[in-house]
């Protein structure tokens, strides 16, 4: 299994999941740069965390026509497991990978600090080693993670579960009071319709050890593994 | 910004649909209530662009169409209106 990590111009986290994979995981990892044209048979791409381009225009407006783009499009319509922490999650939603929009947090700030997310299902390559109603505890550290959608499109993403997890307290209430940037349900990560591309703005890399305060973030890590290595057919989302 | 007769100015203008939260414009209202100035009810932020294009490209306006729906506006969050100058 080798996890591919995409390099931006700006990309500030690619390190992060560079090192989650190949010294907590201990498994195969190669970066990817933005203009090349070939994902060098990677299993599971990571569009990291950062800011691609500058955020020049919108987050993930500019790195969404980045030459690699084309082909982690390429392959997540054929089914490739794709996730984007934070500035990732930005890059998914403008190319059309994942619905919606990330917009200005809500109180203007950007937030830097660990946060709770509790995990709605289980059935996806991404939470599968975990208990459904998880509470895990992940950084957040981002100016624009408001998710925003339609309503009529909220309620689809509902509908068919695709909110995979939820700002919560520790003991896994999505309250008002645990949102932390105005996100519409508390969302913290979506999946896409076929359930194998991921979108949060929570940063599981960067919570892969306790010394740094949390390893949860690896659960998200070994349920790609997993998944990668005896794929399960994805819960009908 | 200059045009010389083989190109056209346009401006883009794009702003956020109506109903989403513009923190920056919810901002600077407050902050003009502060100032002294109650009056100012709303404020709602926005960008815009300047382009220049070749006065001799075919299909002008499906161009200018594209690069705003597909890069300058995100649908989702924005629309947009076009100036010509």
């Amino acid at each position: 299994m080798k996890f591919g990590v995409v390099t931006f111009p700006g990309s500030n986290g690619d390190y992060d999941s560079y090192a989650a994979v190949r010294f907590a995981m201990k498994e195969k990892v190669e970066f990817l740069w933005h203009k090349s044209e070939d994902l060098q048979g990677c299993d599971a791409v990571i569009l990291p965390g950062g800011f691609a381009h500058g955020d020049y225009l919108r987050a993930g407006a500019i790195a969404r026509f980045s030459p690699i783009m084309k082909h982690v499009i390429k392959f997540a319509k054929s089914g490739g497991i794709v996730i984007g922490f934070c500035n990732g999650f930005q890059v998914l939603t403008e190319s059309g990978l994942l619905p919606g929009a990330l917009l200005r947090n809500n109180h203007l700030r950007f937030n830097s600090k660990f946060i709770y997310i509790r995990v709605e299902r289980t059935d996806t390559p991404f939470t599968g080693v975990c208990r459904k109603g998880e509470v895990l505890k992940i950084p957040i550290a981002h100016g624009e993670g408001n998710y925003y959608n339609f309503e009529s499109d909220v309620r689809k993403l509902e509908d068919n579960g695709q909110v995979l997890f939820r700002y919560a307290d520790a003991s896994g209430n999505a309250s008002a009071a645990a949102n932390p940037n105005g996100s519409i349900n508390n969302i913290a990560g979506i999946v896409s319709a076929e359930g194998n591309v991921l979108g949060m703005m929570p940063h599981p890399e960067r919570a892969v050890e306790d010394i740094i305060g949390s390893s949860d973030g690896l659960k998200v890590f070994e349920s790609v593994l997993n998944y990668c290595i005896s794929p399960k057919p994805v819960g009908r989302l | 910004m200059t045009t010389t007769a083989k190109t056209k100015k346009v401006i883009v203008y794009v702003r956020l649909k109506d109903g989403v939260l513009d923190p920056q414009g919810v901002t600077i209202q407050k902050a003009l209530g502060q100032m002294g100035y109650p009056d100012f009810v709303s404020v709602r932020s926005g960008k815009f662009f300047e382009l220049e294009i070749d006065a001799g490209a075919s299909d002008i306006d499906r161009q200018i169409n594209e690069v705003c729906s597909k890069l300058l506006a995100n649908p989702v969050i924005e629309r947009f209106s076009v100036e010509k100058i």
